[in-house]
């Protein structure tokens, strides 16, 4: 079985390819696996039914296959097949080939998306069969949403067609909805049981029914059996099935009348045996499938598309045969399955010959057709026989099966009283307007209408008309031949009956013939007014015209559907404004309320050992003050760059904060870090305005406020409770001796980052690898701007040059004169001190400058490399090494421009950048290859004639790379925010570098740069 | 455990400015707000470690519980740069911004504008849908009675609309409702 699915299953993914090679033919190599495993389960016949039903009720249990799949949920890949799995699948896959015969004349080789189509048809046959032969509540839930996602597919084929698209939608959300609370009654169930094996759960159905669980388990029937409801288009679900007619009609004919809404019925059958008992099974049951027998069959009559007739008929017969599948008695039972069985024998027959006739005519307007019957005979007669056997005319399948249902009820109507007799009434109404339909429909098809021309009509080829022919004699060979489909079905009819009885009594058999019978009698009643109908069929049409509009699905569908929709525009109208601010005060005002809530319930006293001077450290408290007082001028500055220096004030407090609480690393790292950021906005806002202008203005000043002034109080006492809360000793107490011991270095810090947390940095180093090739992509946004011309190819003082026309205005004869004079002094063709600096406008340079970056480049590198190697026992280490790095950089861009930097750096920042990380990762593989661990560290000693005893540590070569990292990204920053911007200002002379100087000028030229 | 509240003081403080100027609409103060917050942790983190103590740098005779707490020092250590990396980058969208859009201030998103005034009628859930009685609603189109039914295959139906010939199905497809993936062929070609 599993070898079946996982054939149908593998073809389906490889259809498309074949459909580009051969086209349409290759629907029909489709088809052979179906075929073939329809072979195979002819040939699984004798082991399915194996020991077979003696007296008194051995019944076989069929043939099982087990995968186990999530043990921990008990999920397996069970598969049971039994009688009732056997029959279905007979359906699925015969059909299932025949259907995808058919379609290889039904369509063109110029569809498009045939092969998608094709594998999808396939797919739905392989998950049907799963469905029928899974033994595992979920597993079958599995296929169950298989199959609806792939009829979403299936009907959506068309989908430039807005009724295709809507309709698949619809069917989509009906029978998920259902199938969701299937899903909650199949865990009920299981649950209930202790397993989710089917064949188990059964067994146990008689204890479970009356059992402690009794409530949960009719609970859970109830919401199977909606999903059941749902998916076979029941009262009140099921518009969605004549909407889903948009489907191509090889479809319609195998999802939506011989398989899928076949799922509803199989699910009913298959629970039938153990919990036809429970209370509110047999009132859902019954009811709805006679009010959806009843409806179906009264709108089939008003139709006058032949293709809604049949979806309204199919509404109708699905309704019947949820009430007989699902009475709960062997002779029911038996009648059931074998109406299952009729049923989608003559109703695929009838819609593969609606398509035949649409695609021949272009049409299924019962108004426009005429004379059908004389172009093509041979479809005609195929199409009656369907027809006929669905209005239950001997000797066709459809009248054995007919004659037993009636059997089965009359037997139960006179043990059920009154509305056993309501029950028959219906079905024998029901079965009244199935004849007048069917009649109507051959009629609408085929008949020669006085007054409407004859429909021109392409003669159909027998490849095209094979399939319907051989499902019509199937119809034949059921109705002249009964016996088999006998022996097939009294197993599972067998279920029904209590141990001890005769089951072949019981059950009745399957026959053309049964004698004179009250149920021949009902049948003949049926004719008669069936014909009556028909034949009055304009009075009836008129009748049905007088009465009004009942309360449409459809229209209830849709206006849920319309409801759910405003419902969530107006929500997400007030929530989802698209303000920032908006979305942020909401979430810090929950970050800060429901701490504070709970602080405050909790009620608990605050910790001890409060203390607001540290006896160590004082002088943190005048620190502390600084730092408050550069926050708040860095709220209140109007000026961008006063904030930005007030920022840093903050953080150079900050690092004064550290080395007062015993951190030198933190204290080193944050002053170079601030001094690095302080250029880095200068650099980058220089095209921003001065002003800081706040457009939010005063009117939410004062909610800014509060929620900023609680969330901070908010932290405070968090904290404060947080850490009172702590009583274990803190884990670094180990760390100086495994710095010492395990890292070889006495920076207890250091030897955390490059070997204690060696991960963390790394993690942290790709960090900042992201972060700084995403500053070059902001800036330079076609790839990372790696190439810089050198400054030789760079004609002298050409960087930066003032505008002429700027600097000549009537304003501004000072600015001028100072010009002119630096020109006058600075024009020097000597590389004096800076290798580019020559490539500088004279106006941009400054001697003083240049010179004391002379001097101090080279020292801050080696300071850099020393800071990097003595990391390891003093303070320092990749981090401070590599900033010191990049700030003398910084310095030397800043003296002689972007040709400066080029000159500094030969290698460009994102080779260092992949330098450093591969240094990083190496020294981490490393010990990898050696033995060792990822990250492990070995001390190695030696003797150098130089330096002595020399003891080197393998984790410096990790802040080598870290050091590397930071320089890249220090590089990448300069190069970004300033060298680029410089170009750009160079490129773009009209925009507004200089705005922050004039008002009047900015706003001239900010009107420029939106034109 | 003890608790320093001068840190925590400056911890709150800074949290409350930080806050404040996250929620203004220009970017630069975000991004400060940014800042300040990343100071405000970096305290949080220092004050977890107790009382100021000797820098933590190994010494044989010094008790473990003397040094100021190396752990989170190394936490905060990380913190700095990587805050440094996330400023640079906010400085190069603040910069983009300011190229492309003339913008300092973060605009409200008009789709989310838009979403909350979309009318309750949706062309593809509620307009209406002609009835349909065929899937091959263009094979009556031959002039005569006799050319019927399938189009020759290479041959495409063709439907005449004023001096010009529509492919047929393209045609056809425009009058449903909601479909806009058809284009009219021009004179530069056909619709495909």
């Amino acid at each position: 079985m599993i070898t079946v699915l996982a054939v149908h299953f593998a073809v389906a993914a490889v259809a498309p390819f074949l459909f580009r090679k051969f086209g349409r033919n290759s629907f029909y190599a489709l088809a052979a696996v179906p075929a073939a495993a329809f072979v195979w389960l002819i040939l699984q016949h004798g082991a399915v039914y194996a020991g077979a039903p003696g007296a008194g009720g051995s019944v076989p249990t069929g043939v099982a296959e087990v995968l186990p799949w999530i043990p921990e949920l008990k999920i397996e890949l069970a598969f049971r097949m039994d009688a009732l799995a056997w029959v279905m699948s007979l359906l699925v896959l015969g059909v299932g080939a025949l259907v995808l015969i058919y379609c290889a004349r039904y369509f063109k080789d110029k569809d498009d998306y045939l092969g998608g189509f094709g594998a999808q048809l396939l797919a739905f046959a392989g998950a049907m069969f799963g469905l029928v032969t899974a033994d595992d509540l979920l597993l079958m839930f599995i296929f169950w949403e298989l199959t609806t996602v792939l009829s979403y597919l299936l009907i959506g084929y068309a989908r430039t067609r807005l009724s295709a698209r809507r309709s698949a939608l619809q069917a989509l959300v009906v029978t998920t909805a259902g199938g969701l609370a299937m899903l909650v009654g199949l865990i009920i169930l299981g649950s209930s049981a202790g397993t989710y094996r089917i064949a188990t759960i059964l067994e146990l159905a008689p204890t479970l029914v009356t059992g402690p669980a009794a409530g949960a388990v009719a609970t859970a029937v109830v919401l199977i059996l909606i999903g059941a409801i749902t998916k076979s288009a029941l009262v009140p679900f099921h518009f969605w099935l004549p909407g889903a007619m948009a489907a191509p009609t090889p479809v319609s004919a195998y999802l939506h009348a011989a398989a899928m809404v076949k799922a509803g019925i199989y699910l009913v059958a298959r629970l039938a045996p153990g919990f036809a008992e429970t209370p509110y099974w047999l009132p859902l049951v019954l009811g709805l499938g006679l009010a959806t027998m009843l409806v179906g069959g009264y709108r089939a009559l008003r139709q006058t598309d032949i293709k809604l007739i049949l979806a309204y008929g199919t509404v109708s017969q699905l309704g019947f045969l949820t009430m007989v599948v699902g009475l709960g008695e062997p002779d029911a039972a038996l009648a059931g399955l074998a109406l299952l069985l009729a049923h989608g024998l003559f109703k695929a027959t009838l819609f593969l010959v609606v398509g035949i006739i649409d695609h021949q005519a272009g049409t299924r307007d019962i108004r426009k057709l005429s004379g059908v019957y004389r172009s093509s005979r041979a479809l005609a007669i195929v199409a009656a026989i369907g027809a006929a056997s669905m209005a239950g005319v001997p000797p066709l399948a459809g009248f054995v099966a007919k004659e037993s249902v009636f059997e089965a009820f009359l037997h139960y109507s006179t043990a059920a009283g009154p509305w056993g007799m309501v029950i028959l009434a219906g079905l024998v109404l029901g079965s009244i307007l199935t004849f007048a339909y069917s009649a109507r429909f051959m009629w609408g098809a085929f008949a020669v209408k006085p007054g409407v021309e004859a429909t021109p009509f392409k003669p159909v080829k027998p490849a095209f008309l094979a399939a319907p022919a051989i499902l019509s004699l199937l119809t034949i060979v059921f109705g002249l031949w009964p016996a088999p489909v006998d022996g097939w079905i009294q197993p599972y009819a067998a279920l029904f009956v209590p141990a001890g009885e005769d089951a072949a009594a019981a059950a009745g058999h399957l026959a053309l013939w049964h004698g004179l019978t009250p149920a021949l009698g009902l049948t003949a009643v049926t004719f008669a007014l069936g014909l009556f109908m028909f034949y009055g069929r304009t009075a009836v049409a008129r009748l049905q015209g007088l009465v009004p509009a009942w309360i449409d699905g459809d229209r209830t569908y849709q206006l849920a559907i319309g409801a759910l929709d405003d419902a969530a525009v107006w929500i997400t109208g007030r929530t989802q404004r698209g303000s920032l601010f908006f979305y942020l005060s909401v979430i810090l005002t929950v970050a800060f309320v429901l701490p504070l809530t709970a602080l405050v319930l909790a009620d608990k006293p605050p910790p001890g050992n409060l203390f607001f001077i540290d006896p160590n450290s004082p002088l943190q408290i005048v620190v502390g003050a600084g730092i408050v007082i550069g926050a708040l001028a860095a709220v209140r500055a109007n000026k961008r760059f006063l904030a930005v220096l007030m920022v840093s004030v903050t953080g150079y407090g900050i690092a004064l904060m550290f080395a007062l609480q015993g951190a030198p690393d933190l204290a080193l790292t944050q002053m170079l870090v601030e001094t690095i950021i302080l250029v880095a906005f200068v650099l980058a806002m220089r095209s921003l305005p001065a002003e800081l202008r706040d457009r939010t203005g005063g009117r939410y000043r004062v909610i800014r406020v509060i929620i900023g002034a609680a969330f901070g109080i908010t932290m405070v006492f968090v904290a404060i409770y947080a850490l009172g809360a702590r009583v274990a000793a803190p884990v670094s107490l180990e760390f100086p001796k495994l710095a010492y011991e395990g890292g070889g270095g006495l920076n207890i810090v250091n030897v955390t980052l490059v070997d204690i947390r060696a991960w963390d940095t790394f993690g942290e180093i790709s960090v900042l690898a992201l972060a700084a090739t995403g500053v070059a992509s902001l800036i330079f946004v076609r790839g990372r701007g790696d190439r810089l011309r050198t400054s030789a190819t760079v004609e002298e003082g050409s960087v930066g040059r003032q505008q002429p026309k700027r600097s000549a205005g009537p304003g501004n004869t000072r600015d001028a004169a100072a010009l002119a004079m630096s020109r006058r002094f600075a024009a020097s063709s000597r590389d004096a001190w800076l290798v580019a600096g020559r490539t500088m406008a004279p106006e941009r340079r400054s001697i003083i400058f240049e010179v004391v970056t002379r001097l101090i480049f080279h020292s801050m590198i080696v300071f850099s490399i020393y800071l990097l190697l003595a990391g390891h026992n003093l303070p320092g280490g990749g981090f401070a090494g590599g900033l010191t790095a990049g700030l003398a950089l910084t310095i030397r861009y800043l003296a002689g421009g972007r040709f400066e930097l080029r000159e500094a750096t030969p290698v460009s920042a994102g080779a260092l950048l992949g330098i450093g990380l591969a240094t990083a990762a190496a020294s981490g593989v490393a010990p990898l290859l050696l033995g060792g661990q990822v990250f492990q560290t070995a001390i190695l000693q030696f003797w150098l004639p130089v330096f002595g005893d020399v003891k080197f540590v393998t984790s410096t070569i990790f802040d080598i790379g870290v050091y590397v990292v930071v320089v890249g990204l220090v590089l990448d920053v300069l190069r970004s925010l300033g060298s680029e911007i410089d170009e750009h200002f160079e490129e773009h002379p009209a925009e507004p570098s200089d705005e922050q100087e004039a008002g009047g000028i900015a706003a001239e030229t900010t009107a420029k740069g939106k034109a | 455990m003890s608790v320093n509240l001068t840190l925590l003081t400056v911890m709150g403080a800074l949290y409350a400015c930080g806050i404040y100027l996250i929620l203004e609409r220009s970017l630069t103060r975000v991004l400060l707000g940014l800042m300040l917050l990343a100071n405000a942790t970096n305290l949080l983190i220092l004050t977890t470690g107790g009382y100021a103590g000797l820098a933590p740098l190994f010494h044989q005779d010094t008790d473990p519980g003397q040094y100021n707490d190396p752990l989170p020092q190394a936490l905060i250590l990380t913190s700095i740069v990587i805050s440094f990396a996330v400023t640079a980058f906010m400085l190069g969208i603040i910069y983009r911004t300011w190229v492309l859009a003339r913008q300092d201030e973060i605009q409200d998103d008009a789709e989310d504008r838009r979403v909350a005034k979309t009318p309750s009628f949706d062309a593809e859930d509620d307009s209406v849908v002609p009835v349909e009685t065929s899937e091959f609603p263009l094979t009556m189109i031959g002039t005569d009675g006799q050319s019927v039914s399938d189009v020759p295959a290479g041959a495409e139906a063709t439907v005449t609309v004023a001096d010009r010939t529509l492919d047929a199905e393209a045609a056809a497809s425009e009058e449903q409702p909601g479909s806009r993936n058809v284009t009219i062929p021009g004179k530069e070609g056909s619709g495909q």
